[in-house]
């Protein structure tokens, strides 16, 4: 028998043991999947939490439930790999050996990175909503909340889901329109990029979308340290901005295990070939999710595309043949813009977000970089897809590759 | 791309006048986009440049955070010596493409 072992069973992980589990002899491949918690968090859904749009129950299910029948799991923290020697240790001292391993175990919130921020004011004024446990305190802290300012901050990058930030200050302040605070409640969106997003022209739309919202975008601010005593966000320029509630991403980073692995990059992301997403240094370890450094967005879509992707080459390398596919970093990002409406963008290593429609030319049914209905039914929709067709590794109608249909060029 | 003529030596630039090329630059060619900037070039801005340029060479992603763990400066430092740009002013001064932040 050969070993399949699969690390990490998130988004990424679990789709893909449930893709090969369907495709491999099981007379020949014994496959094992390894994570530290039973529980599967649908993160998209934290986003919404804090407003009570979710609740937790609408975010957690047991990661057994999406487990095939056949397949070795193990509940317990990864200590590190031997590539070398084609080894994974556990945390306890069990040593699994390996034929083939595919690494997706993800990206983690380091608070602690930042001086100040996991201090007196941590969950009391100042939250994250990438932890269940940050989304819910957050909760609690807003339903009270009568007015004041608001600030977003983004310290570091590469974060995953890079619009979640977005998407939280316009559901903020369509949150304060409704409860009828609006006009006290200063909402500021910090970041330590030259403008709302990377890309230039999805950059300029989000920009307008927060400006015709009156919320604040301050660029270029590196965040130094947090004060705690005059409730400041000071950058190391020495910008300071004060702050009542202070949501943040913290700085993201790869599993430690990565680093103890040596297969990693200076944030703990592995060393990945972005178009056959396999490891740098070995051949037999492939890597999916937001734990590779590939040059796109870490997000649940990109592991769905780089998912069949990865099945093409792992089976020819299985095979012992040459690794027929390449991904083209192909990312597409629903942005929820509060009052039941949704933005979408589509866009890869090399095409920047375009206007248009998608997946069908010409009509859609979702608006490209366009704030339609349409797009908010899209985002909804997207979570009963996660649980019942990406987790499953079922095919979506949607190409792997990315399409120029229905974008326009500017 | 344009050509420009940077310090009396004909160079290719981008849209926004980061060279287009690394290996046309050289430190006179650093001194005046430096000035063009506001930024009087000293020894320890040109150790700052040499690193940026051999992480480039040896195609290396570079970072805010990763220029502070280097060594010659920490962050706050690196900010004193290119104020408000400091990874995108040095690019342009070390003569080695724009920043590309990915996300
Ligand atoms: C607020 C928020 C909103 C988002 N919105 C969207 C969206 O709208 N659309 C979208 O496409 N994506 C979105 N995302 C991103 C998406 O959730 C992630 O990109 C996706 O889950 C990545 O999958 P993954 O398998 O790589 O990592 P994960 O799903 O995070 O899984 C990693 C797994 O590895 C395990 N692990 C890590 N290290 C170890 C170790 N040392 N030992 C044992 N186990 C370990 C973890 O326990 C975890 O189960 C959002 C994320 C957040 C936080």
């Amino acid at each position: 028998m050969k070993n399949l072992v699969i690390l990490g069973a998130g988004t990424a992980g679990t789709m893909m043991l449930n893709k090969l589990n369907k495709e491999l002899d099981k007379n020949e491949w014994k496959i094992t999947i390894v994570d530290q918690h039973k529980t599967h968090y649908y993160q998209p859904g934290f986003l919404f939490i804090p407003f009570g749009i979710y609740k937790k129950h609408d975010v957690i299910k047991p990661k057994y439930d999406f487990f095939p029948a056949g397949v070795d799991v193990i509940f317990s923290p990864i200590d590190k790999i031997l590539g070398e020697e084609n080894k994974v240790y556990l945390e306890g001292g069990q040593v699994l050996n390996y034929d083939f391993l595919i690494i997706a175990t993800g990206t983690q919130t380091y608070p602690s990175l930042t001086p100040g921020l996991k201090d007196k004011l941590w969950y009391k004024d100042i939250f994250d909503f990438y932890t269940i446990e940050g989304a819910l305190a957050l909760h609690n802290r807003l339903k009270d909340f009568e007015g004041g300012d608001l600030v977003m901050c983004i310290p570091e990058l590469p974060y995953k889901c890079p619009v979640a930030p977005i998407e939280f200050v316009c559901l903020a302040e369509a949150y304060f329109k409704e409860r009828g605070i609006r006009d006290k409640v200063n909402i500021t969106y910090v970041t330590l990029m030259s403008g709302a997003f990377t890309k230039p022209i999805a950059s300029k739309m989000l920009g307008d979308l927060l400006e015709e919202k009156n919320i604040k975008v301050v660029p270029d601010f590196y965040l130094e340290h947090v004060d705690n005593e005059n409730k400041k966000i000071v950058s190391y320029d020495e910008q300071e901005i004060h702050f009542d509630i202070l949501t943040i991403v913290p700085v993201n980073m790869g599993s430690e295990m990565i680093k103890r692995s040596s297969l990693g990059d200076d944030m703990n992301y592995v060393k990945t070939n972005k178009f056959t997403l396999q490891s740098d240094q070995f051949e037999n370890i492939f890597v999916i999710g937001d734990a590779a450094n590939l040059p796109t967005s870490k997000a649940g879509s990109v592991a769905h595309f780089a998912g069949e992707i990865l099945m093409e080459n792992i089976l020819a390398a299985m095979e012992g043949r040459p690794l027929p596919a390449k991904f083209d970093g192909h990312a597409n990002c629903y942005i929820e813009t509060g009052y039941g409406k949704g933005a979408l963008i589509d866009f890869n290593y090399v095409t920047e977000p375009l206007p248009g429609t998608f997946p069908l030319p010409g009509i859609g049914p979702f608006g490209l970089l366009k704030n339609t209905k349409m797009n908010h039914y899209g985002k909804v929709l997207f979570r009963w897809i996660y649980w019942h067709i990406l987790l499953k590794g079922k095919e979506l109608p949607i190409e792997a590759d990315m399409s120029m249909a229905g974008k326009k060029s500017i | 791309m344009a050509e420009k003529t940077i310090a009396g030596t004909q160079v290719k630039v981008t849209e926004d006048g980061y060279l287009e090329d690394m290996t046309q630059w050289n430190e006179e060619i650093a001194r005046e986009i430096a000035k063009e900037i506001g930024i009087e070039l000293t020894d320890k801005h040109f150790e700052v440049i040499n690193y940026l340029r051999e992480k480039t060479f040896a195609k290396e992603a570079l970072t805010i955070r990763s220029v502070g763990k280097s060594g010659i400066v920490d962050i706050k430092q690196l900010y004193a010596l290119f104020p408000k740009g400091p990874l995108k002013f040095s690019s342009k001064i070390a003569g080695i493409p724009k920043p590309t932040s990915c996300i």
